[in-house]
């Protein structure tokens, strides 16, 4: 009788446990991103937060205030060109930890995987209405397309002229208004980490290193660029081309 | 063997009667689920309504009731709604609201609508209160406003001839005290919703804007020009503030730390929450010393009065030239942009009155 006690409470922990498998035997689990950001190689918190501590490639000294940004389609892709999307989207907020933290809806079988996901959101998703984006006031004015910022980073600078200045760059997609009608250009991309072997309801890290937004392969000067930068179509595409090499996968916990 | 058995068998159908629906019977006041406009379910997410207090018919009416009462404070002379009348969006016209003695205040009364909707909980121009059953209670006892105690105001609606009935059908319970008052109050509060302005029918496609109020909200939304919307909401967010704390450059040094008084950061000294814009048509004057007495004067400050400061918002752009530099057509559509977003019903609605 206590064994059939011990089996059967054995049994209902088992079955407590996130992991899952499939009639076939595979086993299912989900998956947990963690974000976390640095400056080169040093680590970036909150705490690290309005102090003129930071120095970017065109030696501008400059501080952040706030960094929030959006990555969305989560994406996992088989050795035989599988691919699995995860649902959800996530709006990270350096001030908000529970933020760091994003488990798309989902699950998907053990195994090796390149893992991928959108910087901001594509078209399609872009034109759609977000009830907890429009809450957090992302939008993006409709005189410049509408849809959602893909990031805010602010802060301060030292200037030319020794004077804190502030800085917004903000990544929406590229917008030209000059002409007598709008002409855009994609601005989302996507962020491939490689390939990893997901075992056990893995926590994927990936880190956003601030300083290469300033970097590679355009040295940013905040003298020239550090304010109304939406409607800026150039400063955009300039956005686009430095965030090519800004995340990168860390070791992966599980 | 056969008594662990036993045992066992005992202690399931222990729980399971422990488990049962017991039929006791206990009073429940009446559910009052708020009423959300179209633009708030459409484009935002629910309001925050704890758990510990939910909406109800009796709680509601017991706010209100205690709302218009000055029994409330020290010498029952005054009111919440004498600093936060309904025809003024539930402020008032001074720059700063006296207190019982006639003692001023030091910032500017608050309006209250749509507070239900403020997600972070954080009230009061500096923040200082999570949660609007929180908030409720200092005014009571701060001496520059109702110069009261607690133990007093528990008495004397404790003693009087109705509220004891109030409660019991609000709470439950005849036995009053400061967590029931502010509970119904922010009962009340919470039904305070303002979604019925010019542009919000505009937006539900009932009317037009002139030609000048469509340019005001273009400078609204011009990150070149006005660049309201990244802390005041936009045609998607008709709350019209983010709720957030900013220092909008009003002073190159501080009399009044704001939010870095109630965080001890200095990096917050001089933020303080962003107010809705709706309802400005009523709630002058402006800002969270009531310094502006005119709209004009206020888009004046963004254009051409910024100053600099360690902690002024990034957003604060062109500080080092007083501002964005607004054209004066642009000042005025942008004034009667603003105008667009009055709420007559909302002031005017029997439901907020005391009556």
């Amino acid at each position: 009788m206590k064994k059939i006690v011990l089996i059967l409470t054995t049994a209902l922990l088992l079955t407590n446990c996130e992991s899952s498998s499939d009639t076939d035997g595979t086993v299912q689990t989900s998956i947990t991103f963690n974000f976390t950001h640095s400056w080169d190689d040093t680590a970036v918190s909150v705490d690290d937060f309005n102090t003129i501590k930071f120095i970017n490639a065109n030696t501008d000294e400059l501080s952040i205030e706030r960094l929030r940004y959006l990555i969305s389609k989560v994406t996992f892709t088989t050795s035989n060109n599988e691919t699995l999307r995860l649902g959800g989207y996530n709006l990270v907020d350096l001030t908000n930890s529970e933020s760091l933290a994003f488990t798309p809806t989902g699950v998907l079988s053990e195994g090796t995987y390149n893992i991928s996901f959108t910087f901001g959101f594509d078209n399609d998703d872009n034109a759609n209405n977000y009830q907890d984006l429009n809450s957090a006031s992302w939008n993006v004015p409709a005189q410049l397309g509408g849809g959602y910022h893909y990031m805010q980073l602010e802060g301060k600078f030292i200037d030319n002229t020794a004077s804190e200045t502030g800085y917004a760059y903000h990544a929406i997609r590229a917008v030209d208004n000059s002409g007598s009608s709008p002409v855009f250009q994609d601005t989302f991309f996507e962020v491939d980490l490689g390939k990893v072997t997901i075992t056990n309801n893995a926590t994927i890290n990936v880190d956003m290193n601030i300083a290469e937004w300033f970097k590679t392969p355009n040295t940013w000067d905040l003298n020239v660029l550090n304010n109304m930068l939406m409607p800026n179509f150039d400063a955009q595409v300039l956005m686009f081309e430095n965030g090519q090499n800004v995340f990168s996968l860390k070791p992966v916990d599980q | 063997m056969k008594k662990w058995l036993i045992n066992s068998v005992l202690f399931t159908v222990f729980i399971c009667c422990a488990c049962s629906n017991e039929s006791v019977t206990s009073y429940e006041p009446t559910a009052a689920n708020l009423e959300i406009p179209k633009l708030f379910s459409d484009n935002i997410i629910p309001p925050v309504i704890p758990n510990t207090n939910p909406q109800t018919i009796e709680g509601v009416a017991l706010g209100k009731t205690l709302f218009f009462d000055p029994i409330l404070s020290g010498d029952n002379s005054q009111a919440c709604a004498d600093c936060h009348a309904p025809q003024n969006a539930f402020t008032d016209t001074s720059r700063f609201s006296d207190g019982i003695d006639g003692t001023l205040g030091t910032r500017n009364s608050m309006p209250l609508f749509n507070l239900a909707w403020n997600y972070d909980e954080q009230f009061f121009w500096d923040g200082k209160s999570f949660s609007l059953e929180h908030q409720a209670f200092s005014p009571v006892t701060d001496p520059t406003e109702m110069k009261s105690s607690w133990t007093d105001v528990v008495q004397k609606l404790q003693q009087h001839p109705e509220y004891p009935t109030l409660f019991e059908q609000a709470f439950g319970t005849q036995r009053i005290d400061s967590t029931l008052v502010t509970k119904a109050i922010a009962q009340f509060e919470r039904t305070l919703i303002s979604a019925n302005s010019k542009f919000d029918k505009f937006l539900l496609g009932e009317v037009n804007l002139t030609p000048e109020e469509q340019n005001g909200f273009d400078v609204f939304m011009d990150e070149a020009r006005g660049d309201c919307f990244h802390c005041h909401g936009s045609d998607k967010n008709p709350l019209w503030t983010d709720n957030a704390f900013h220092n909008n450059g009003l002073d190159a040094t501080f009399t009044d730390l704001g939010l870095g008084t109630v965080t001890g950061d200095p990096a917050d000294n001089g933020k303080f929450r962003s107010p809705s814009l709706r309802n400005l048509e009523f709630t002058a004057p402006y800002m969270h010393d009531g310094r502006f007495n005119t709209l004009e004067e206020v888009i004046e400050h963004y254009s051409e009065g910024l100053q600099n400061s360690p902690t002024i918002d990034p957003l604060m752009k062109k500080v080092a030239l007083g501002g964005v530099g607004l054209s004066e057509k642009d000042k005025s559509d942008l004034k009667a942009f603003l105008l667009t977003l009055s709420d007559y019903d909302f002031i005017s609605n029997p439901d907020f009155l005391n009556q």
